[in-house]
């Protein structure tokens, strides 16, 4: 893979939340205009990545580019121009409750522009056009559903027209139809914008249907980087029983379950 | 970005080249406007376009909807692929008329 086609270009993270080591030797990458699904049960450290990817986290040791930038590098006044390159829809929609639908949507933009009041009014309704809530801008999000919420939040993420999008679990609480809409509309949006997707999620249907390439992690380690069809053939016992959806039965190490017992205390 | 502004009787055209992108926009905006103020029918090519995003299509949907107000034609041309995929992402390639060249909309007329 060509360094410059690359949009985000991770190194050998590592993190720790206290002394617990929750991702451990990340390295993975997505080019311009690709999507890439991020896919893990619950603690296995996608959401911490996907924290890292925004860099609202400093990580232990190992860089993140993201548009050939290091972000672990960063200035703050840099970080800040960069993330005018960068959307983020939020699992729980994020949307200020005080302010209307069509508010949130234009909050971008009256941070990061200058433009006239009648062009960041059009820019937002357009994009509620596209995530199918026209005529919704004046509704408080208390008035939304959760589905209408995920789309909203969509919508703000993508206003300024990002070349980076992250969307986590879009999926998540959303009945089937409401949620292969979104599935669409992830799609729609790389081919219209060319825009580079990272979608966290543990739906296996959405993440088969979206994806380019899928990063399957557990326990803080990437178990496998690849395309769709290589993670659907793979033999690793772990990524079969996350798609076969078989409970963990993992040996226990007796010293080490003693020791996250005890910990602290002897 | 680069506007040009021409006479091509009885049309008004500003040609944009280049990026119309959040920085540029609204000069093209302004353009735009300004032409309408003359009460001329206008269209606005777009062959040259680079990059558009989403603040330049806001723009040209302002000079849309100010053209009807006052009863004057407005019209894309020649739109260069990277700016149609944003307008059709709004569906808004259903919305502006859109002609293949100036000529052929001098044809038609």
């Amino acid at each position: 893979m060509n360094a410059s086609d690359l949009a985000i270009d991770v190194k050998n993270l590592v993190t720790h939340y206290g002394t617990r080591k929750i991702l451990d030797g990340i390295s993975f990458q997505a080019r311009q205009g690709e999507i890439m699904v991020i896919m893990g049960g619950s603690g296995s450290g996608k959401s911490t990545l996907l924290r890292h990817l925004l860099g609202l986290h400093q990580p232990t040791s190992g860089s993140i580019s993201l548009l050939g930038k290091d972000i672990t590098q960063l200035s703050a006044d840099a970080m800040y121009d960069l993330r005018k390159n960068m959307g983020v829809a939020f699992q729980g929609g994020a949307l200020f409750n005080s302010m209307t639908v069509g508010e949130n949507v234009e909050l971008p933009l009256r941070e990061h522009t200058r433009l006239d009041e009648n062009t960041m009014r059009i820019m937002s309704r357009m994009k509620l056009e596209v995530v199918h809530l026209a005529g919704f801008e004046n509704l408080m999000p208390s008035e939304l559903s959760g589905g209408m919420i995920k789309r909203a939040a969509l919508a703000r993420a993508i206003v300024m027209d990002p070349r980076l999008l992250f969307f986590d679990e879009p999926s998540a609480g959303l009945d089937p139809v409401v949620s292969a809409e979104l599935d669409e509309l992830i799609l729609i949006l790389r081919d219209a914008m060319n825009m580079t997707i990272v979608v966290v999620t543990h739906e296996l249907e959405s993440a088969f249907k979206i994806a380019d390439r899928i990063t399957v992690l557990d326990q803080g380690r990437i178990l496998m980087s690849d395309t769709v069809a290589a993670v659907r053939a793979s033999d690793n016992e772990r990524i079969q029983s996350l798609l076969n959806r078989t409970p963990r039965n993992e040996a226990i190490n007796p010293d080490e379950y003693m020791e996250r017992l005890t910990r602290e205390i002897f | 970005m680069d506007i040009k502004i021409e006479d091509w009787p009885p049309f008004k055209i500003v040609r944009l080249c280049g990026d119309v992108d959040l920085h540029s926009s609204p000069r093209a905006r302004e353009a735009i406007l300004d032409c309408l103020k003359l009460k001329a029918p206008l269209l606005v090519e777009l062959s040259a376009v680079s990059y558009m995003d989403s603040s330049g299509v806001a723009s040209l949907v302002e000079g849309y909807q100010t053209a009807k107000k006052q009863g004057l034609e407005f019209g894309l041309v020649a739109v260069a692929q990277s700016a149609m995929n944003v307008l059709k992402l709004a569906r808004l390639d259903k919305v502006f008329p859109i002609h293949a060249s100036i000529e052929e909309r001098l044809e038609s007329a």
